[in-house]
């Protein structure tokens, strides 16, 4: 059975080998703790299952200072000419978009037809996360096809692997370490605490301001938590059923999905969604940390208008 | 009440502000949160350990990069932006709202994993962005790339957002029906997701019109 395990045993591997390349890069000007940084990341990996909890975590603070103190640094690379860049899309054309796509559709195929796939009784991929286990699949088979449409050798893919993932740096971590900090957040109290601030401070017997606060706090506990779905169950529960539903009579499936919505806006515009507001700022290589986010503050302002108009007229 | 917990908080927003390595922060806004949470040193090693081993998945895009990275050394990008050069009615506005609509009907049927900023935006959505934005003209000064290259990672985001939700079976869906139904409230998954048409329309819309006014912003 192909299963979540196997697929980070790829990308720990994958991370390994990133880690002996940065090691013999003499033109990085940190090579060392750059390669202790993806060799640590590698074996977090490899070896996640096996670790022991504190040991893991003692190596996440490892990563985080190693990048915090500017240990993580790429290496120097040669562009390859423009010429050379255009003259090899003429001749391979629309076969290069072949494995892109490939990652895409096969992992849609694989997920949808994991349930199905069984050998002798045996489920052929894990019901565990499949959409992530077909992501995997899916991208060593559209390796194996960039290979054979360029021709390439493995170490041309790897070093080319390599080269975005020393662009993307630290920043491929983060979406990981802000999880970490949701699930910490919770562990606190950290929502209900905000929650308690936001239902105390406003007199909720106006049905407006009850609304108002729901929308507002949907927005606000999503940005700083980065995740609306952590900020849902607080808000229903510190506001929406007992204040909304149950005082106001406002009717719950609405209020369920628009808040939800509410709280959507709000991760458009916080830096604590790294992995759809950072990530691509590393990797479309923008020198604004906040460039996504300033091209979304003008759709995600507006809309939160709109739908908090139509929580207001629908609830 | 005890603000205590919201100590971490001021580490995150002073320390964005301040524009220090966000990893950093983050890593010790969760220190600093488990200690006023009364978490002892083992305790906090432990929730960062499980807290790593159980969001792993979140750092898989990572397994792109070497299909990326070697397509990108063979002209992948060039290859894209190409395609778009030789439609010359093509503009940016045209990419951008195609976009925004395939990928929003895509994901409101439950596809979600057909795009992605590893999977779709730098590959394809980004260069054929910029190619349609260079338009006759060879050079595109590294400003407008910047924010060209921006508004397509924020279409793709507006697009998988305020398209997931009208899947019935999306995890923010049936989370809401969770929540509900602890608290006695029954609800069909189909009742919650209906009521995200409305604001998926608005989505669509708003984001529509800023596409055409920031196409319109780069021609002059």
């Amino acid at each position: 059975m192909i299963a979540l395990v196997h697929v980070y045993g790829l990308a720990g591997v994958f991370l390994a080998g990133v880690a002996a390349m940065v090691l013999r890069d003499r033109s990085n000007p940190r090579r060392f703790p750059s390669a202790l940084f993806w060799g640590l990341l590698s074996v977090a990996f490899l070896a996640g299952d096996a670790l022991p909890s504190q040991l893991l975590g003692a190596m996440v603070i490892l990563l985080a200072v190693i990048a915090g103190c500017g240990g993580l640094r790429a290496g120097e690379r040669t562009p390859v000419d423009p010429v050379r860049l255009r003259e090899r899309a003429a001749a391979l054309g629309h076969r290069l978009l072949l494995p892109v796509v490939l990652v895409s559709v096969l992992t849609l195929c694989i997920a949808l037809g994991a349930p199905r796939a069984r050998i002798a009784g045996m489920a052929l991929i894990s019901p565990v996360q499949t959409t992530v286990v077909a992501l995997g699949i899916s991208c060593a088979v559209a390796w194996a096809v960039a290979l054979r449409v360029t021709r390439a050798s493995p170490r041309e893919a790897l070093d080319g692997g390599r080269g975005l993932l020393e662009s993307v740096g630290w920043a491929a971590l983060l979406p990981l370490l802000l999880a970490v900090l949701g699930v910490i957040f919770s562990r606190a109290g950290v929502g209900t605490v905000l929650s308690d601030l936001l239902t105390s401070g406003f007199p909720l017997d106006s049905r407006t301001v009850a609304l108002a606060v729901y929308a507002t706090g949907m927005a606000l506990l999503t940005m700083v938590m980065g995740n609306a779905f952590a900020a849902f169950p607080v808000m229903a529960i510190g506001i929406g059923l007992p204040v909304l539903v149950e005082r106001h009579g406002a009717d719950p499936a609405p209020l369920a999905a628009l808040g939800m919505l509410a709280g959507y806006c709000g991760t458009l515009l916080t830096p604590m969604a790294a992995n759809f507001n950072i990530v691509p700022v590393a990797l479309l290589e923008l020198r604004d940390q906040h460039a996504v986010i300033r091209a979304q503050a003008l759709t995600a302002i507006p809309l939160f208008a709109c739908n908090f108009l139509l929580l207001f007229l629908f609830t | 009440m005890s603000l205590l917990p919201l100590a971490g908080i001021a580490v995150v927003v002073l320390g964005f502000a301040l524009r220090l390595n966000a990893a950093l922060v983050v890593v010790l806004a969760g220190v600093v949160t488990g200690f006023a949470a009364g978490l002892t040193v083992q305790e906090i090693l432990i929730a960062f350990g499980e807290g790593f081993r159980n969001n792993r998945f979140l750092a898989l895009f990572v397994l792109m990069f070497p299909v990326l990275g070697l397509l990108e050394r063979h002209g992948l990008r060039e290859h894209a932006a190409a395609w778009v050069a030789r439609r010359r009615a093509v503009g940016v506005f045209r990419v951008l709202v195609l976009y925004l609509a395939l990928r929003q009907l895509t994901a409101g049927l439950g596809l979600v994993s057909l795009g992605g900023h590893a999977q779709t935006v730098r590959p394809l959505l980004a260069p054929m962005a910029e190619a349609a934005a260079r338009g006759a003209d060879e050079s595109l000064s590294a400003q407008v790339t910047e924010r060209v290259r921006a508004m397509s990672a924020a279409t793709d985001n507006v697009a998988l957002f305020f398209g997931e939700d009208l899947f019935v079976a999306f995890g923010a869906v049936l989370l809401m029906q969770g929540v509900y139904a602890e608290r006695g409230i029954v609800l069909e998954p189909l009742h919650i997701a209906v009521w995200g048409i409305p604001t998926a329309l608005c989505a669509f819309s708003i984001h529509a019109y800023r596409l055409l006014r920031f196409s319109r912003s780069l021609q002059r």
